[in-house]
């Protein structure tokens, strides 16, 4: 089967690679390119573990083909620090202990910044229903709220 | 070993603080490395395939035709896993696991694998095999495997623990019995009696990671295993014997973990990676799907339970019996057994009897879960305890108040308790707000209470000193919940430095000594242990190092906060000299300075939790919602309180999606049928409140810091308090786990039909 050939743009840097008509987004990522951040928690679009966001807009990169980021702007966990300078979202995770394992951390913290970027002021119900699509199940979602909300404060000040 | 593990009461400077834990910014930032997130030059592609039937005769299997598929560079069977257990039932049962040798026994059941370039061909080449089954009867449910009649499922199974040996096999594999007195005594003495039946579905772990390996054998017969596991030593062990490798040359690398609780425990596919990659001569990468993990790893048992108890008109119990019945799967195993110790185990009884029952189903083999089988057990006896409480119209708290267990009592599974939790954790809930706040219409208050032995085990550990004065700790432990922060809070605190001058890692097995895997809540309780003594070791060597800069007798020198001092006014013009000044000059004083401990850690203390628990019932869908939700439990002492809260609320929530929704649905055709996280649906961040906590420090007495382990209690109360909860909400008793809106609302019309 011949490759398809993309011109793409990966947390703003320019990225060309060749894939499979059938591979998805996040085996490139993963398996091509070795950003391994985004995870394989189902495949099926259940888990989130896999979020990034193309364009603007949250997917689970297991339902995007490799071949649809032709031409657009993909961002994964790699690219959420600037330099040594970790995303708030990031700092309050840590603050918080809103992780155990972290397997779904990299999926919730793009989830969360696509969540406060659209909304900066959530409520808990908003956040709440703003995470569903992301599964963990170590913490009870309990800390992961917090740290959203503590990260929106943050935000919202700077 | 002289080294003291009791417990004595010390003010902490590091431990019971909250810093963050050493391995988050890498878990952040996406750069920590789990099972899959790891690759080797040359790496194949490994996938299993597996029966579609419940249970098979394997009469054939023809690989010739995947063999001949471009890109295939090996595919196994049974064959190339020959049986070396030498005799050893156990590990037989785990290498049929593995690949099924004469028959497949449950839907999901690995019958072959292949290894190829990428996963596509892997895909390909698992159509282009032929296996030839004969199709035989299936039994699922664990009271009907139970019966004389059921399909039997292995015929060289007879029923242990019965006066006689049975002249027939049966899929009853053990009966075991626990308790004390004479509860037909007892049962006479009482004035009121409660007897109920209880199911419970079966539930999976839910990690979100799937299982994932890297295996590369070398022709001379080493080994490296990259592989995400609660236990790389047993993970060793176990491989080493099935593929008949010699152990120190299977070198196993735990990746970080993306969730366990129990179900990491056991080896699935890594020996199929590992003789995928001896058959190619190239490593193998081997990652589960989900659908996989669901049908063929270790979900929990299910059950049926039946639970009488008796009491007296002043709320005394009399008498407690129960007999419960668990799947394990198509292997024998102790998930009964462990339910019937634990099913009373919180209260003070003069006659007791559990008898348990092992059963053989066509269901994936049994693992652990979290606390396993207790949750089960507690929630048949938690509604009974308060179905009882109110026929003898007392509270349910001042009913379990005054029958619970205390230090002295004789536990129903045998030993005498010491100091515990239970009696604290249900004063603690009677004077929690949460039991006086108002409820509405439809809504239901439910507590309950929760017992698990904990365990201790082997363990080894190492501590370096770096040069300056820097701490490296190695532990053989996997970190499944943030002890590498609790690992250093404690060797930080021993040194008497600060946490940020010690840093923990996860050692492989060519590192480290033997430790057994993170279960039983034991990874902070028994590493905590080792890396005191290993501390202790250390300081030793501080001392002696410190005595020769000075030219003084190392009897002269003691340790305190982070400093040698030199004892007695002739050496008043000593300067203390802190361990980065003793460090620094190793070098010159017999070089580097480390302390090494191997340990069995005994003395594990038990560990007792109560919830509080509020839902709403919606009388029209049948749908529950926690709207607020308690814990309470002992820690003995919190290492990393946040991290002990962590695990409260964490296993809290899996008990929520436990009892209202998570259950293993299977066809008359035998076949799983919701292998997805779409269809067997854990709880999301929107089902749930926020899950209060309340830790309580009874210190435990074989341990210096009192710690016990904190990580599975919490999940034996939830669904005994969302049972109890609904039932109050609802006005009808609740004996069938998950609470699913259809089984509510069965329950609603059963009631209105009378």
């Amino acid at each position: 089967m011949a490759g398809v050939a993309v011109s793409t743009t990966i947390n703003g840097d320019a990225v060309e690679y060749l894939c499979q008509p059938d591979e998805t987004l996040l085996d490139v990522l993963r398996d091509r390119l070795g950003l391994t951040g985004a995870k394989e928690g189902c495949g099926t679009g259940d888990c989130g573990a896999c979020s990034v966001i193309v364009d603007g807009r949250l997917v689970c990169s297991c339902l995007v083909l490799g071949a649809e980021a032709e031409g657009r702007k993909v961002e994964t966990i790699e690219g959420m620090a600037h330099g040594d300078q970790l995303h708030p979202l990031q700092q309050k995770f840590l603050e918080h202990a809103a992780l155990q394992c972290g397997i779904c951390t990299p999926g919730f913290l793009i989830a969360a910044k696509d969540l406060l970027e659209k909304n900066p002021s959530p409520t808990e119900e908003e956040i709440r229903f703003g995470l569903a699509g992301n599964l963990c199940r170590c913490t009870g979602y309990d800390k992961i709220v917090r740290a959203v909300q503590d990260a929106a404060n943050v935000m919202k000040g700077a | 070993m002289n080294f003291d593990p009791r417990y004595s009461g010390r003010n902490f400077s590091s431990v019971g603080t909250r810093p963050i834990r050493p391995d988050g910014i890498d878990k952040v930032t996406g750069r920590a490395r789990y099972g899959a997130d790891f690759n080797m030059a040359g790496q194949l592609v490994g996938r299993v395939l597996r029966s579609p039937h419940a249970h098979a005769l394997i009469k054939s299997i023809d690989t010739s035709k995947a063999e001949k598929l471009a890109g295939v560079k090996a595919v196994i069977t049974a064959k190339d896993l020959p049986d070396l257990t030498n005799g050893d039932a156990a590990m037989y049962d785990i290498l049929d696991n593995s690949m099924a040798r004469k028959k497949a026994l449950y839907d999901g059941h690995a019958v072959a694998a292949v290894a190829a370039i990428d996963a596509r061909t892997a895909r390909q080449a698992l159509k282009l095999i032929e296996v030839d089954y004969e199709v035989l009867p299936h039994v699922t449910d664990v009271d009907e495997a139970a019966q004389h009649h059921a399909p039997l499922i292995n015929d060289r199974v007879f029923t242990e623990g019965l006066e006689e040996k049975p002249a027939k096999p049966s899929n009853v594999t053990k009966r075991t019995q626990f308790g004390h007195g004479d509860v037909h005594k007892g049962f006479a003495q009482a004035d009121f009696v409660v007897e109920r039946s209880f199911k419970t579905e079966q539930t999976h772990q839910g990690y979100i990671e799937p299982h994932a390996c890297v295996a590369s054998v070398n022709p001379d017969g080493t080994a490296d295993l990259w592989v995400c596991t609660q236990g790389h030593f047993v993970y060793r062990q176990h491989c080493a014997q099935l593929l008949g490798l010699e152990a120190s040359k299977l070198r196993v690398t735990s990746s970080e973990i993306g969730g366990g609780f129990g179900g990491k425990t056991h080896v699935w596919a890594e020996p199929v990676a590992l003789a995928l990659s001896r058959k190619a001569g190239r490593p193998v990468k081997l990652v589960m799907t989900r659908d996989e993990v669901f049908r063929a790893s270790g979900p929990t048992s299910a059950t049926s339970i039946d639970v009488k108890i008796g009491a007296k008109k002043d709320g005394t119990i009399t008498a407690a019996e129960a007999t419960l019945r668990y799947s394990c799967g198509p292997y024998p195993g102790s998930w009964a057994e462990i339910g019937a110790m634990t099913a009373f185990a919180c209260y003070k009884l003069e006659n007791v009897k559990t008898v348990g029952y092992e059963v053989l189903v066509n269901r994936p083999k049994t693992a652990a879960y979290r606390a396993p089988s207790a949750p089960m057990a507690a929630f048949a006896v938690e509604s009974v305890v308060d179905e009882l409480a109110k026929e003898l119209g007392m509270d349910a708290v001042e009913f379990r108040i005054k029958n619970a267990a205390q230090e002295g009592t004789r536990s129903s599974y045998g030993p005498v308790y010491g100091p515990i939790g239970i009696g604290p954790t249900l004063e603690a809930v009677k004077s929690h707000p949460h039991m006086k706040a108002p409820l509405k219409a439809n809504q239901g208050r439910g507590m309950a209470c929760g017992f698990w032995f904990n365990f201790g085990g082997q363990t080894c550990t190492d501590l370096n000193i770096g040069m300056d004065g820097t701490v490296s700790l190695a532990v053989g432990t996997v970190d499944v919940g943030g002890s590498r922060a609790s690992l250093s809070l404690v060797a930080a605190e021993e040194l008497g430095i600060d946490y940020s001058q010690v840093k923990a890692v996860v050692a492989d097995t060519s590192s480290l000594g033997y430790n057994d895997m993170t279960d039983g809540s034991r990874g902070t309780f028994s590493s905590s242990m080792a890396t005191i003594s290993a501390a202790r070791n250390a300081i030793k060597i501080l001392k002696d190092r410190a005595a020769q800069m000075w030219d003084i007798p190392v009897e002269d020198v003691t340790w305190e906060k982070g400093h040698a001092i030199a004892k007695g006014e002739k050496y008043g013009n000593l300067s203390p000299l802190s361990l980065k000044d003793i460090a620094a000059a190793s070098g010159k004083t017999g070089g580097p300075i480390a302390g090494h401990s191997e340990l069995v850690a005994d003395g594990a203390g038990v560990s007792f939790a109560t919830h509080i628990c509020d839902v709403e019932v919606d009388p029209e869908t049948g749908l529950t919602r926690v709207i607020r939700y308690t814990v309470v439990q002992d820690a003995g002492k919190a290492v990393h309180p946040t991290y002990v809260e962590g695990q409260y609320q964490g296993g809290a929530a899996q008990g929520i999606g436990w009892a209202l929704n998570e259950e293993y649905i299977y066809g008359k055709d035998g076949r799983l049928q919701n292998p997805g996280f779409l269809d067997y649906r854990i709880p999301v961040c929107s089902d749930l409140p926020m899950i209060d906590t309340q830790i309580l420090e009874i210190p435990n007495p074989n341990h210096p810091y009192g710690v016990r382990g904190v990580g599975e209690t919490s999940i034996v109360p939830p669904l005994a308090a969302i049972a109890n909860a609904v039932s109050n909400a609802v006005g009808v008793r609740m004996t069938h786990i998950p609470m699913s809106p259809p089984r509510i609302l069965a329950a609603l019309d059963a009631e209105r039909e009378g």
